[in-house]
């Protein structure tokens, strides 16, 4: 299991890995909200937990169909099946590795660009906190959205669809718990509920998605 | 090691193949036969435990097979070693100088799978067999896009394997020069049209 996370992660910061495409998305859209909605420092004060939260969301799930669609091309899912791993196990890797690549570095990000949409000073450790427990269920809900669909071609559409109403919860609570650490307000209940969301999809995620892997592998 | 009872198979939905039985035992080669279409690959996904058969049992041994299906499961980017070490560590070993050597990837071993020719990133998927340590090698196609002498050093692997107790399973077109393997043709097997796709449909619908 540990060779598959270093295999994974070997293979995301080679060339070609998609380990900047994220990063480099929500920089963009962060970068550009300003542009969008103009430089009155009040509106982006008001706005930034939320399009920090959407930004590093978006970022998240521009990589989810790359999870295992790479390994059902190049036929390393099938050997993975057959190998004395149990699939949830391959999933929940997969889905650490998926986290250490995108959600990890999207949260280390995420205080760098609040400076840019005038996010106040208290708000910064809840950004940080909030999106360092809110993007493991990210991942782990792609991973099933990526299980899902992964033998179709073209399945990117499907599996937005599919994870988009899935991720509603997480990015509720999530920006809510921001938004109110940038206000100064308390931000336990927000952020319980969305521990506990995020605790709850790691514990029963990878075995919804070693299921529908089975089914697709058929 | 392995064998197989009366079994009926079906890819997508269609029955392809029924009322097989055979057994495989250490020391054996057998070798697949039959056109297109026939079901060897599904026979092979059936028996590594990909997909479920129809109807009969196969009866294998926990961790005993190791499948290679017509993908080679080889990562672009890492080098020929990081890959057979990967697949050596996935089956929890760690010995990959004599899959390197039997496949003559020596000369290979630093560079990027991604710039082997077709042939020489087949090989690598077959020495990814030997590193498995798994008794049962199954094979789908083995020598597609090998040259004459890469079939031999194939061949002369599996009869390494077969000497040391193991056994493979393949299906193949081409005279590996493996006169001590045994041959079934799947051609008298084919289901008969029709039989069981009825309740077979919508069991896959109702998943």
């Amino acid at each position: 299991m540990i060779a598959l996370l270093r295999r994974d992660l070997a293979i995301a910061v080679r060339a070609g890995g998609g380990f900047g495409l994220g990063l480099a998305f929500f920089l963009v859209v962060v970068v550009l909200v300003p542009f969008g909605v103009g430089p009155d420092t009040a509106t982006l004060t008001r706005i930034a937990p939320g399009i920090l939260w959407i930004g590093a969301l978006l970022a998240c799930l521009l990589s989810l169909d790359r999870l295992f669609a790479l390994d059902f091309e190049d036929g390393s899912l099938d050997l993975l099946a057959t190998a004395p791993i149990p699939l949830e196990a391959v999933v929940g890797v997969k889905a650490v590795a998926h986290w250490l690549t995108t959600g990890l570095p999207l949260t280390l990000m995420a205080p760098v660009l609040g400076v840019m949409l005038n996010l106040p000073g208290q708000g910064f450790v809840w950004l940080v906190i909030s999106l360092a427990l809110g993007t493991p269920a990210l991942s782990v809900i792609g991973a099933f959205g990526a299980a899902l669909t992964v033998g179709l071609r073209r399945g990117g559409l499907l599996l937005s669809l599919l994870v988009l109403p899935l991720y509603v919860p997480t990015l509720i609570f999530g920006a809510e718990a921001a938004r109110r650490g940038a206000e100064g307000m308390a931000v336990n209940t927000p952020l319980a509920l969305m521990a506990g969301i995020s605790f709850a999809c790691c514990a029963l995620m990878p075995f919804a998605a070693a299921a529908a892997l089975r089914v697709n592998l058929r | 090691m392995l064998s197989v009872s009366n079994l009926a198979i079906a890819r997508g939905g269609v029955p392809v193949l029924e009322g097989l039985s055979f057994a495989l035992n250490a020391g054996e080669a057998l070798v697949l036969r039959g056109p297109n279409g026939i079901g060897k690959t599904t026979l092979l996904r059936t028996l590594a435990g990909l997909q479920p058969p129809l109807a009969g049992e196969v009866h294998v041994g926990e961790d005993v097979l190791a499948y290679a299906g017509h993908a080679d499961g080889v990562k672009p980017t890492l080098s020929v070693t990081e890959n057979l070490d990967f697949w050596a560590r996935i089956f929890g070993r760690s010995e990959i100088a004599p899959a390197i050597a039997a496949f003559d990837l020596e000369g290979l071993t630093s560079r990027a799978a991604q710039n082997l020719s077709a042939g020489q990133k087949r090989r690598l998927g077959l020495a990814r067999m030997m590193v498995t340590g798994r008794p049962v090698w199954m094979f789908d196609e083995p020598t597609v896009s090998l040259d004459a002498a890469s079939v031999a050093l194939f061949a002369s692997a599996v009869r390494t394997h077969l000497a040391g107790g193991g056994a493979a399973v393949m299906a193949t077109h081409i005279d590996l020069g493996l006169t001590e393997a045994r041959v079934l043709d799947l051609g008298p097997y084919r289901a008969a049209a029709g039989v069981g796709a009825a309740e077979f449909d919508s069991d896959e619908a109702f998943l």
